[in-house]
């Protein structure tokens, strides 16, 4: 079970944090589509950052929690700024919003594959030297301890073979949701998406809290981004990250745009991501969930039911939707 | 305002609405070769290893990348080039095809993302029948027709799912699409995994391919496509995407069904209160859209030599994406569908010539093609200002 626990919280965290990155942008009026993009983006900041600390060895393997850090940093300011192209569009030249996302969507892999390509002469970058692993992942040794030490079942769990960068996705997704639904700020952004017209008229600037809610979407999709690349594919940039991005959309849908919802939605959909994944070495790992490749289900099923699922509760719920009432209608002053 | 013409009393032909699009069109895709050149610069300068005539090389070859002929005595050569000319003709087919698709569904309001998921059933659909019936021994010409009409009806009902989502539900056809193609991706490859007759064993090296249909027979005859590009892949397949480009144009302009379809698009509501059946209407354009993407599909993979990766659900086809810009230079009009379908895959043939033959690589002609949807997106920007330009000179009079 160990390993199915912790699987899973791999492949969902990841994708809780796009999801709270979708609810910012969309939060504030603007539909980010971009996310898969501004992923992208952010692991190959990431990754290109790791790899020219090491080259220059101002890290060495000691410092790797240190390290990852500041990649996480990177890509996140990277990604914001990188999503800066999308609120330019949909806010200041009242661009069609989907295109504009989509646009990004294209141009990201278009940019980091021919950058990629420059610098490796092939389609993947990775770490110069190491492995994700033996950098990052944090491990008895990591605190001094011998190599087969053990804290006990739970904390196993926990803090035995598992990246920080996970638990710091946690702490900003709890970060993020206080913000947006305790704050001043946060009340202020969604009311943004629900009727700009009359938050304006109340004196708060929509063109800024629009700015601030796609910004936030940047750094956050940027950091999953950078997450999803560190622990899912060993430190490399390959100018995808498997429609994650899209997914996220997914969970920000099936979990109706608030984050309790929302992090329920990623678990769940984080699962069965990793049960497809992992299908085959369940059974090494001997967690007793052999079984459900021995039902004899193919794997694409399971990649395919997030999305099959979402399809299904927008059918139902459609009328019920907390869908920001505002979002996708850019803001024009004019029509108050 | 429009500026009419002293002499006739009637509008100057570049006040038009249409020479407006054109321009705001041929505008984007100066400025998305312009940022293209600046990179190629900013890269010549940083990178060791690229000299001057390197970046001069790299400039040449994104504008005439398609009549480029190699390398002569280290020198670039340029002329008229019959393999890259017809090569861009056949790459340009399945582009036409999920442009029209797109702009089909625009023309209805509907943004057609769904177009990579649209093709990939039509890929299905045509390699299943096209390999099924070309084994079974019966006409090459029945079994063309059988696999290029089950791509298209396999497209058109993947199509519908996100138009009675949005005809019934009213929920936005955008996120339905994503979602659909995404399914499609991993339907696809559950499907072929599941079926071993297709996958291509026979050849080592083409592990995880599908066979190409050319093995048994079933291609799109050349249609005289041989004799004027000899050696390259093109056939008829870019004849008959021209034909659908012309019936579509006929279809949403000369025909009361498309001009009930426009009407949806223009405002469902009015259109609803004249007594247009909104609902049918949103279907059906969805439905044409996705026959016309998996059409494209069909025509890509009837080639013959093209061959189907088909563990695909990690990623989408880029010829599906490929179709928004394609209908947005455009504007949505389905004949320039075909020019701007050969002009993106003109892009793509300069791609390729830049990584065979400088230090640069393909990914140049993406990132152009990405700018240039960038810009499209406030296309009607671009638009305004010109119309302000206009009223400004009126004014002046």
């Amino acid at each position: 079970m160990v390993f199915l626990i912790q699987q899973t919280l791999l492949f969902a965290v990841p994708l809780m944090i796009v999801a709270l990155a979708g609810v910012c942008a969309e939060r504030s009026g603007v539909i980010n589509l971009a996310l898969e993009g501004i992923m992208i983006f952010g692991a190959f900041i990431g990754v290109l950052f790791v790899r020219i600390m090491q080259e220059n060895n101002i890290f060495g393997q000691e410092q790797g929690q240190i390290l990852m850090l500041l990649a996480l940093l990177m890509s996140a300011v990277c990604g914001a700024i990188f999503s800066l192209l999308l609120a330019f569009s949909a806010i200041n030249l009242k661009a069609d919003q989907t295109i504009g996302g989509t646009a990004l969507n294209m141009l990201s892999p278009a940019i980091v594959l021919f950058f990629i390509n420059l610098i490796a002469q092939q389609n993947t970058l990775g770490m110069t030297k190491g492995g994700a692993a033996s950098w990052f992942m944090i491990r008895p040794s990591t605190f001094g301890l011998p190599k087969d030490y053990s804290w006990g079942a739970i904390l196993d769990i926990l803090i035995n073979k598992v990246y920080l960068s996970t638990y710091i996705c946690l702490l900003v997704f709890v970060g993020v949701s206080i913000f947006l639904y305790k704050t001043r700020l946060g009340l202020r952004l969604r009311s943004c998406g629900e009727n700009p017209q009359a938050a304006d008229s109340l004196g708060i600037n929509v063109y800024k809290m629009r700015y601030i809610g796609v910004t936030i979407s940047g750094a956050l999709a940027g950091m999953g981004g950078f997450t999803y690349a560190l622990t899912t594919a060993n430190c490399t940039s390959t100018g995808e990250v498997a429609g994650y991005g899209f997914l996220a959309l997914a969970v920000m849908i099936f979990g109706n745009w608030t984050p309790l919802n929302i992090a329920l939605g990623g678990l769940l959909f984080g699962l069965f991501k990793c049960i497809a994944a992992t299908y085959s070495t369940l059974d090494i790992n001997g967690d007793g969930v052999y079984m459900l490749s021995e039902i004899g289900i193919s794997p694409y099923v399971y990649r395919m039911l997030p999305y099959l699922i979402t399809l299904i509760v927008l059918a139902f719920t459609s009328k019920k939707s907390r869908v920001p009432k505002a979002e996708g209608i850019p803001y024009d002053k004019g029509q108050r | 305002m429009l500026r009419l013409d002293p002499d006739t009393g009637k509008q100057k032909w570049y006040g038009s609405d249409g020479a407006k699009s054109v321009l705001s069109a041929i505008i984007s895709i100066l400025i998305g070769m312009a940022v293209g050149t600046l990179i190629i610069v900013f890269v010549g300068l940083t990178k060791e290893g690229i000299s001057l005539k390197g970046m001069w090389e790299g400039i040449r070859l994104v504008f005439l990348g398609v009549f480029s002929t190699g390398r002569d005595g280290g020198e670039l050569t340029f002329g008229f080039n019959p393999v890259n000319m017809g090569n861009m003709l056949f790459r340009a087919t399945p582009l036409i095809m999920t442009g029209l698709s797109v702009a089909v569904a625009f023309k209805t309001g509907l943004f057609n993302i769904g177009a990579p998921g649209q093709y990939l059933m039509g890929t299905m659909g045509t390699l299943t029948v096209g390999l099924t019936l070309g084994n079974s021994g019966c006409p090459v010409f029945v079994a063309w027709i059988a696999a290029f009409l089950a791509g298209v009806i396999l497209g058109g009902l993947w199509g519908a799912i996100p138009g009675i989502f949005k005809a019934f539900l009213n929920i936005n056809e955008v996120i339905t699409c994503i979602m659909t193609n995404w399914i499609a991706a991993n339907l696809v490859t559950w499907w072929f995994d599941a079926h071993d007759i297709f996958k291509n064993s026979a050849e080592g090296g083409k592990v995880g391919y599908i066979i190409p249909l050319k093995n048994v027979d079933v291609v799109t005859p050349k249609m005289g496509m041989d004799v004027l590009f000899p050696g390259s892949q093109a056939n008829g397949g870019f004849w008959i995407a021209c034909i659908i480009a012309i019936g579509m144009y006929v279809m949403m302009t000369k025909t009361t069904f498309g001009y009930e379809l426009t009407a949806c698009g223009s405002n469902r509501h009015a259109a609803k209160y004249a007594g247009i059946n909104d609902k049918k209407n949103i279907i059906l354009s969805m439905v044409i859209a996705g026959a016309l993407s998996a059409a494209g599909a069909s025509l890509y993979y009837l080639a013959g030599n093209t061959e189907f990766f088909w563990s695909t659900y990690l990623s989408l086809p880029a010829e599906g994406f490929n179709g928004i810009p394609v209908a947005l230079l455009a504007a949505n009009n389905p004949i320039a569908v075909v020019f701007s379908g050969v002009f993106m895959s003109m892009l793509n043939i300069a791609g390729t010539q830049l990584k065979s033959l400088t230090a640069y690589n393909e990914y140049i002609a993406d990132i152009i093609i990405a700018i240039i949807v960038y810009l499209s997106a406030f296309s009607m920007f671009i638009k305004q200002l010109l119309n302000k330009r206009d009223k400004k000179k009126g004014g002046n009079k």
